[in-house]
Formats: structure tokens, sequence, C-alpha cells
């Protein structure tokens, strides 16, 4: 599977400059089944279920390590005032990091409204 | 050449003045501290200038996208930031790293302690660009006690190699944090026990409870003794460990955030009086300044030069510095902006920079 992650030209630069990444998350595990052992991490596609949200910003911070640190906390917590939308549906209102992203889907990342 | 390194609530500014008598300054900033702007106006909450390499750290918060350290290696001309994050916390301790507070530098080169919030110490080897948790205070069994002040729970004061007036020792160590007090190593960080007998605790229900108090800056004088500016309450020490005592008579109220010792006469030194707890505004409405030169026995307003028309921004607790200097320059900065300046020498305070964002951290150098 592929989806799309779309950057906010501020993060660009942590990007490569690339203002879109092209990326194949590995896919999710259908409910009930045993993790797949690592490595080998099942490959994209495997199974026929959507990748998680957390699954994605995984693949992107392994390409991407500065990145990742502007959009999570050490901890994985996605940052308070990072905004990231699956489609059309801001995440924390879905499933939050475990979002479905379905194959093909957009994951857009924009700084939310904050300070003054 | 002086230069003034100058966090504020939106950005890293700096000022340099030529003249031995700082009356000029050339103000610069904010700084770009990376190419895509999302940091350079982010709060500076806390500014480190190394003495021997005159490396300029900036723990620097972007509201959105996180906290970092930055340094430049030339006086602010050009900034670089770890590829790695250079302050995180490890993954057992479920915690994350929120804001660099305090930065401070030990004897050895390279070697520099970052007081954080979430209240906790970091040690870095190599000049700030990669620090590790310092395991003995994260796991002191009083932590889950420590609760945030207004500010956030955080260590913001950090005094490497003294524990008292008794001289120093590269294994001792003194910390203080919002909530919890003041705490000291002999072990180089390993052993940490409270240090808070005689520093009152408005807001708890016990008097003199052995820790949790609300310390909001201690500095050391250049005999070594201790001055610490608490949540109500302003106080001395030569042995924190054994006890604290009050120097606040004569002031016009004892809560503030600051205090800076004179670099070279023992006994001199400055607090920045803030109405109350409840009230965070200068006495009557006027910048304040008291100058004491008798180890807090008593104290006289230095407002010469200053502002004599209302005035309602507060120093906040890494808000004000010396530079140390054989002819020492002080300094402070205000939640209104204004940095001002005083040469020792002098006795009359003189404005560096007007109408910045609220000032954070200062920090000034002598290059």
């Amino acid at each position: 599977m592929a989806v799309t992650v779309l950057l906010p030209h501020v993060l660009q630069s942590d990007a490569g400059g690339a203002a879109r990444v092209d990326i194949a998350p590995a896919a999710g595990v259908p409910a009930g089944t045993a993790p797949a052992p690592e490595p080998p991490a099942p490959p994209a596609g495997a199974g026929g279920e959507p990748a998680t949200l957390r699954a994605v910003l995984d693949e992107l911070a392994r390409r991407h390590p500065g990145l990742d640190r502007r959009l999570r906390d050490e901890r994985g917590r996605l940052r308070r005032y990072v905004n990231v939308f699956v489609g059309s549906d801001e995440c924390r209102a879905v499933g939050g990091l475990d979002t479905p992203v379905p194959d093909g889907a957009e994951v857009r990342i924009l700084p939310s409204v904050a300070g003054g | 050449m002086y230069l003034l390194v100058i966090g504020t609530r939106k950005g890293l500014f700096t000022a340099t003045a030529a003249d031995g008598d700082r009356r000029t300054w050339h103000v610069r900033g904010p700084h770009r501290l990376d190419s895509e702007d999302y940091a350079n106006t982010a709060g500076v909450y806390a500014v480190g200038v190394d003495p021997r390499t005159r490396r300029i750290l900036a723990g620097a918060e972007s509201s959105h996208f996180g906290p970092s350290v930055w340094y430049s290696d030339d006086l602010g001309e050009s900034w670089n930031e770890p590829e790695r994050a250079p302050i995180a916390f490890p993954e057992d301790t479920d915690a994350s790293f929120a804001r660099a507070w305090q930065f401070a530098f030990g004897d050895d080169p390279g070697t520099v302690y970052a007081g954080v919030e979430p209240s906790a110490l970091f040690r870095s080897g190599d000049g700030g660009e990669s620090f590790e948790l310092v395991r003995g205070l994260w796991d002191h069994p009083h932590r889950g006690d420590w609760w945030p002040g207004a500010g956030g729970a955080a260590i913001h004061t950090v005094i490497p190699g003294r524990v008292s007036a008794e001289g120093t020792d590269p294994r001792a160590m003194t910390v203080a944090m919002s909530t919890g007090g003041v705490y000291q190593t002999r072990d180089g960080g390993a052993a940490w026990t409270p240090a808070n007998r005689g520093i009152s605790a408005v807001f708890l229900p016990e008097d003199a409870p052995e820790y949790g108090q609300c310390v909001h800056k201690v500095a050391v004088g250049s005999d070594g003794e201790f001055y610490a500016q608490n949540h109500h309450g302003v106080f001395r020490s030569s042995d924190p460990a054994a006890g604290w005592t009050s120097i606040a008579d004569g002031l016009p109220t004892d809560f503030g955030f600051s205090y800076v010792t004179h670099p070279h006469v023992p006994g001199t030194g400055y607090v920045f009086p803030v109405v109350s707890q409840v009230c965070h505004l200068p006495p009557d409405g006027h910048l304040a300044v008291y100058r004491t030169e008798d180890a807090g026995a008593t104290w006289r307003p230095s407002v010469e030069g200053l502002p004599a028309d209302p005035y309602y921004g507060i120093v906040l607790r890494d808000g004000a510095c010396t530079d140390g200097a054989d002819d020492p320059g002080f300094y402070f900065g205000t939640r209104s902006g204004d940095v001002f300046c005083t040469v020792d020498s002098s006795g009359e305070w003189s404005r560096v920079a007007a109408h910045l964002p609220d000032v954070l951290s200062l920090r000034a150098v002598e290059v």
C-alpha cells in the first residue's frame, strides 16, 4: 500500500525540501492475529488491512528522524499543536495515532492555531 | 566588548557594547535559529554562555513543534541544532522533555548541566550537543511530591561545584526547583538530600516541611555564601544543609523571582521585589530594584536612572545577571520587554533595550 504525506512549508527542510512524501507503511495486522515477528516487517500491503497513522509516522520517522521530533515527543505522543488529517478527518477526532490510513490516502500535517 | 544574550517570549536577541561604561548598546534579533523560522519566535527560557569557549546555548520552545537546544560558536552570527534531539528522556521514564530552564557549566571542559521541565537534571559532556539524564535525582523518592508551580515543574537553578561556603568540590552540586525546593549532592549526582530548613512554604499546611518549597532562585556570592529568593521569603545560608536565615527585613515585599550576587564583593547583591504570590506586579506600580551591601542585613532602593513613571513589568527567575567583569555590569530584563544595565562603579541604571517581548532569560559576558 502507499499513502502520501503532505507537509507544511515550515517542515519541508526537515524532509529534504519535499512538500509531499510518498511512503509505504507497514500494513495493519488483522484483529486477533499475533503481531509479526521483526524483522522482517510485514511487507507493504500485506494482510489487506489499512495501516495505522502510527505506522505512517513511524515510516516517515525512519526516513526523516529530524522531522519526527517536530511532530511527536520522545514517547511518540503527537505534539499538542500539531494536527494530522487523514483525508478530511483530524486524527484526534477519529482514533488518534490508531486511526486507519487506507491505501492511497493523503495524510496532511498542519500546525494548529496556537500562540498569541 | 560586552555581549548580552536575551531570551524572550518570542525569540532570542543579543546586545553588544564596545565601551567600558556600557551605556551604548547595539541590539539585534530575533536571531534566526533555524532557516525556516519555525523556532525563531519561540520562547527562549534558558540561555548560557560557556565561560571557556564562548559557545552560546539557547533553549527554545516552539509552541507547535516542541523544545530543542541551539548553539552558536560565533557569538550569535550563526546557529546550529544538533541532528538528534539534544535533550530527551529515556524510554523507561515515561516522561517527555518540555522545556529547558537553565544551563550551567561544570569545571571540566564541555560539561554543561541543563535544568529542565519536568523537574530533572541533564548532563552534557560535549558542550551541550547531547545530554544524559542524571538518574540519581530523577529516581529520588521525593520526586512524586514535586508539584508544578505556575510556571511548570522545573529545575531552574543549577550551581555546580558548591554545597556550602566551604569551598568547591567537583562532585558537589546544588539545584533548586519549583516546587520541591533546594537539593544537594556530594557524590557526583548519585545521592541527593533536601536543604530547605528555614525556608517557608506558605502554600503548604506545614510550617517547615523538609521539602516542597518553591525556591525561585539561588545565587552564590563571591565568598561562597548562598542567597535564595523564595516564593515569599528571602534567605541567606553558609551551609544550606544546616539551614537558612531570613534576610527579608527592609524590603518592601519578600516575594520575587531573581537574585543576583556581586562577582567580587561579598555580601553585595540585588533583588527585584514583586507584591505577592497573588499579585505579580512591582510594589506601588513602580519598577523596583533593591541592593544590599551587607549580606541582606539592610537593603536600599537602587532606582537611579530607572523610569519614574508607573511600571508593571516584573523580573522573572532568570531575568537578571552580571557580566562578571572587574568593574561588573548588572543587568535585568522585564516582562515589559525592557532591559537595563548598571556598572558597579556608576550606580546608575541605563536602558539597553526597550519594547522587546517579555524577557525570560539573560546572560552577559565580556568578550
